[in-house]
């Protein structure tokens, strides 16, 4: 059973591995997968995929009240060439192919959506720079569809922007060809009130291979739903989270890797750090290895850096096995305090206060950051975590 | 010259049941050039001193003065306290994870000199040091005393010693848990920063054995905190052969 506690009492981590005849990572959701926002019920909070968040936040993203305005968000995409960008209709069947909504805000974003963006990287073709979209909040009420699919053995890398303020409930899909490459950068950096809650689902192909990089700043409360699916065996995903919660910031990333496939990968990574008061993460990282897939390799961590009191993390490693062959899989979360004793020890050497959390918190996100790969999303990344730092300590 | 000055020093910890004092008037002069070695039995408050000059919050000062030539120590920060030429070598040096000693060694540097080192000179600076003290320059890339031996901390305090210059180190203990020849390069050291005449050192010790390498002097006997008698190099011997039974309240005397 997970736990949830107040820093300083101890750690917040709770975690299992369970060896199950059947997936219990389904049977905790209060209603099974759908498109249509009819099929689940207005959530009370105390369901277990809602009892973390604060339902009265989310501006009626969860009980149907939220109704899209004018001004929602503003959708650009800078697509080099060699990419197919689209605006389509709810019709397209090209939507959906990649996952279906698995709690309200999903279905009721699915349900509500008017156009969506369809951008297509052709078999082969293999791109030197990034695809842009940038998500601009303005004000307004938005629900949102994205597909980003490439062909086979094609290779791209998007970065997702969301800036602005906005409610935007929304589904990005991810499809991959086989042996396609696809790294996607989804930046929030909202401002402080909006909220956000998303779905994204990647499905990957024959021996692709599928990098998310999720990074989570701003915004009041952002809920993000990165899930992943193996339409053949060989796919490999990599999914990396990083996050910043300040005080007052619900920020909460719920991880689904589904080994429904033989000989797939996984490596999740999440690491965040948390200052002031009411400053709450939650991580859940559900890693399912249903009975057919054999020869799966996974691997899941999750570690919290809380800088000061008044913080709350929650993180839940869930890893569920049905099938004894696999090459490996392991789990590992933590939640650690900036303890004053270190803090004592680097400000016994001149170093000022600010200066020696800074020292330690790019520390605790360094190696993570390195592993993104991409020089200038690093750059961006660390400057907003200096940012960060400054502005509220 | 650099004068910390205590004056009458009262400190208490929160324990248990209520505060509880732990130094109960301690008076102690530390010029520049000098060094001062305080020795006594464990639990008589040596290193309640050394944190308390250096600011810890777990120490409350209830009375008495701290000046750094005439500034008043206890109002300053524990940053301020290093800047202005404080240094503690600790006995139990900490932890941090995520934090490189070449980070952690230029960001302290820069902080006490008030500006960066210029590059070139400082990693010969910090290469040299390094070498003096027999440390393996792979030592850089570590984290912050993550994983050190005892001894390896004990070089990485003195490190510091050398490359911050301080006007008054504070040595606590920085031979419990050395062997002869980490002993004889911690010493080493400290001498080399004690022979610039530019620091005040209070060496702090349980034990004469490091007075072979470093002559005190003064030294003067801490017992139930506060000083019990103060000497030259040659009350050392004294406790050598007696021990501290005679200061030890309720001791047998030897
Ligand atoms: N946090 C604390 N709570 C209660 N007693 C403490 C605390 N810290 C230190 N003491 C007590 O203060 C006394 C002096 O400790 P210390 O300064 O570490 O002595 P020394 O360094 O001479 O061995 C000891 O009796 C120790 O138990
Ligand atoms: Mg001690």
């Amino acid at each position: 059973m997970a736990e949830a506690q107040n820093i300083p009492a101890g750690s917040t981590t709770a975690g299992s591995i369970a060896v199950a005849a059947e997936s219990t990572v389904a049977t905790r959701m209060s209603a099974p997968p759908s498109f249509d926002v009819a099929d689940f019920p207005v959530p009370h909070g105390r369901e277990e995929e809602w009892r973390f968040t604060p339902l009265a936040r989310l501006r009626g993203l969860h009980d149907g009240t939220a109704v899209a305005s004018g001004e929602g968000v503003k959708v650009e995409v800078e697509a080099p060439e060699g990419v197919t960008v689209e605006t389509v209709g709810r019709d397209d069947e090209r939507l959906g192919k990649a996952g279906t909504p698995v709690d309200r805000v999903a279905a009721q974003a699915y349900s509500s959506f008017e156009k969506a963006s369809v951008v297509t990287v052709a078999k082969e073709t293999v791109l030197t720079e990034p695809i842009r979209i940038s998500v601009h909040g303005q004000g307004g009420v938005a629900f949102g569809h994205q597909v980003i699919e490439l062909g086979a053995f094609a290779e791209a890398v998007v970065v997702l922007d969301h800036t602005g303020d906005a409610v935007l409930a929304a589904n990005v899909d991810y499809v991959l060809g086989d042996g396609a490459k696809l790294t996607v950068v989804s930046v929030q950096d909202w401002d402080g009130k909006a909220v956000h809650v998303a779905q994204h689902n990647a499905l990957v192909g024959r021996d692709a291979s599928f990098k998310s990089v999720v990074v989570t700043f701003g915004g009041d409360v952002v809920r993000l739903h990165p899930r992943v699916r193996y339409a053949a065996p060989g796919g490999e995903a990599e999914l990396f989270g990083l996050y910043f919660t300040d005080a007052g910031q619900h920020q909460e990333h719920r991880l689904l890797v589904d080994h429904n496939t033989p000989h797939c990968k996984s490596n999740v990574a999440y690491k965040g750090a948390l200052q002031g008061q009411d400053a709450h993460a939650v991580w859940i990282g559900d890693v399912l290895i249903q009975a057919a897939a054999e020869g799966t390799d996974t691997y899941e961590l999750n570690r919290n850096l809380v800088l000061t009191d008044g913080a709350r993390v929650d993180s839940v490693p869930n890893l569920e096995i049905e099938t004894g062959e696999i090459a490996g899989a392991g789990h590992a979360s933590a939640t650690g305090r900036f303890d004053d004793e270190q803090l004592f020890y680097l400000m016994a050497r001149g170093i000022p206060e600010t200066e020696a959390r800074r020292l330690v918190v790019r520390g605790f996100f360094a190696e993570l950051v390195q592993q993104i790969g991409l020089p200038d999303v690093q750059e961006r990344l660390l400057a907003k975590i200096e940012a960060e730092l400054e502005a509220s300590v | 010259m650099a004068t910390l000055e205590i004056h009458d020093l009262h400190v208490s910890v929160e324990a248990e049941n209520g505060p509880r004092e732990i130094l109960k008037g301690v008076d102690l002069t530390i010029k520049q050039g000098e060094t001062h070695a305080v020795m006594g039995p464990n639990g008589s408050g040596k290193s309640t001193l050394a944190y308390s000059l250096a600011g810890h919050p777990k120490y409350t000062v209830t009375g008495g003065t701290v000046t750094l030539d005439g500034e008043d120590v206890l109002e300053m920060s524990v940053d301020e306290r290093a800047r202005a030429g404080v240094f503690l070598a600790m006995q139990y040096p900490v932890e941090v994870p995520g934090v490189s000693v070449s980070n952690f060694l230029r960001t302290s540097a820069t902080a006490v000199r008030g500006e960066a080192p210029k590059l070139r000179t400082w990693v010969k600076e910090v290469k040299s040091a390094m070498e003096q003290l027999q440390m393996d320059p792979a030592f850089a890339e570590r984290n912050v005393n993550e994983g050190f031996s005892g001894g390896e901390k004990k070089r990485h305090e003195i490190l510091q010693l050398e490359l911050l210059k301080p006007k008054i180190a504070i040595l606590d203990e920085t031979d419990s848990g050395l062997d002869v020849d980490a002993l004889r390069i911690v010493s080493e050291g400290v001498n080399r920063v004690r022979g610039t005449g530019e620091v005040g050192t209070l060496l702090i010790t349980h034990y004469t054995r490091i007075l072979r390498y470093i002559k005190p002097d003064f030294v003067h006997v801490f017992a139930n905190g506060r000083i019990a008698e103060s000497g030259g190099a040659e009350l050392a011997d004294v406790l050598e052969n007696e021990g501290y039974d005679k200061y030890v309240k309720g001791g047998a005397s030897a």
